[in-house]
């Protein structure tokens, strides 16, 4: 009985100090991040989409899905267009996304307008609430990605985002949604999509940066968000939004 | 002292038995968990690496300026002057890192144009449309237009 107990303490306190060298070689090897230009504290992104500019054109949508490689039928970004008539029921509709324009024309003499769609990178992303593993998360530099080599393919996101914003990858079977090409931004480029737009309907925004032209426009002009009800607080601001768009 | 030990026996081993338990969940925890995970928040910060890290396909309008001049100049000078070169040309990021042996397509003329200029109601009315098959008979819209600096 003696021996037992001796061999319990001696195996307890091995294990013990097995733990405590872990997790003390956890902090030393892991805590620090690598030196780089870039510095996530001093950016807070986010896109203006003018509503005015839009001329439906597609250039987004190809641009998004060359420099992002996304599935064919899939979206990060799309292009819809509203026929609001005297019933005031509008009508939408987005062919393949807008990939390639809107073909067939819009009827004249009718109200009409494009809305260009993205990930809202929402400060209070549902998105993130819902996911089980930290597999999708808002960055310090505010824009909502998606960790793949930690997402299970639950779709609980897919289902959360009010913006429908989010699709599971039909090869990868992971979920993958616009990431404001932070590939692109953390390397002094703007997105593909703002990059290819011709008429500059859609501008990336640094809300962090006292010189980004945001703020100076944010002073005289008026801009709307999508379902703001649904208190996401997204930062895709929308200029002469249409009250018809959802 | 001795009888203290010996009265409480019964506690001093169910408690070694907790702290072994302990012992292996941190153990555990240490070996399972990214080093990275929690550093901003409940993530593995090591992710925005491994998503910055992603190649880039358009190479931007600054890098294309960067060697061709007379088109940038003419397009400068015109309408085109705020549409990216890429906008046209398509994603030319593996062009610019080798220029010598990669060689962009040609744009597709009857299609691109028609994608921003075809008359359409829902477009900006202060935007130049046309309706092409009017305006052209059919023509290419480069037979008269350079695309760099469209202004007849």
């Amino acid at each position: 009985m003696e021996m037992t107990r001796r061999d319990l303490i001696e195996f307890g306190s091995k294990l013990l100090v097995l733990a405590s060298a872990g997790a003390t070689l956890e902090q030393i090897t892991g805590a620090e991040p690598a030196p780089d230009a870039y510095k996530v504290a001093d950016h807070w992104w986010g896109m203006l989409i003018d509503i005015d500019k839009c001329i439906g054109c597609g250039n987004c949508v190809r641009a998004c899905s060359n420099e992002n490689h996304v599935p064919k039928g899939y979206f990060r970004t799309w292009v819809e267009r509203y026929e609001i008539r005297e019933d005031q029921q509008p009508k939408v509709d987005s062919p393949d996304g807008a990939m390639n324009g809107f073909p067939v024309p819009t009827p004249a003499d009718i109200k009409a307008f494009f809305v260009p769609k993205l990930c809202n990178h929402c400060v209070d992303s549902p998105c993130v609430q819902v996911c089980p593993v930290g597999a999708t998360f808002i960055s310090p530099d505010g824009v909502v990605l998606v960790d793949e080599t930690y997402c299970l393919g639950c779709r609980y996101c897919v289902q959360a985002c009010p913006y429908g914003c989010r699709y599971l990858h039909p090869e990868k079977n992971t979920v993958d949604k616009c990431t404001l090409c932070y590939h692109r931004i953390t390397q002094g480029l703007t997105t593909a999509c703002c990059e290819n737009c011709p008429t500059g309907a859609r501008q990336l925004v640094d809300f962090k940066n006292p010189k980004d032209p945001i703020h100076e426009f944010l002073k005289h002009n008026k801009v709307q968000v999508l379902k703001a009800y649904m208190a996401t607080d997204p930062k895709v601001k929308y200029h002469d939004l249409d009250v018809a768009v959802r | 002292m001795n009888r203290f030990l010996r009265d409480s026996a019964h506690l001093i081993r169910p408690a070694l038995v907790l702290l072994a338990g302990l012992g292996v969940f941190l153990a555990v925890r240490a070996a399972v968990v990214p080093k990275s995970f929690g550093r901003y928040g409940h993530y593995r910060a090591a992710a925005l690496d491994l998503i910055r890290s992603r190649p880039i396909s358009y190479a931007g309008q600054d890098t294309c300026v960067m060697c061709h001049d007379d088109e940038a100049k003419a397009r400068a000078a015109g309408r085109h002057a705020h549409v990216a070169c890429e906008a046209c040309h398509g994603p030319q990021a593996q062009h610019a890192n080798d220029p010598g042996s990669i060689k962009p397509p040609l744009p597709d003329v009857a299609n691109l144009c028609r994608r921003c200029h075809e008359q359409d109601a829902a477009k900006p009315a202060s935007f130049p449309q046309v309706a092409t098959a009017e305006h052209s008979g059919g023509a290419l819209c480069n037979t008269c237009h350079q695309p760099h600096n469209p202004h007849l």
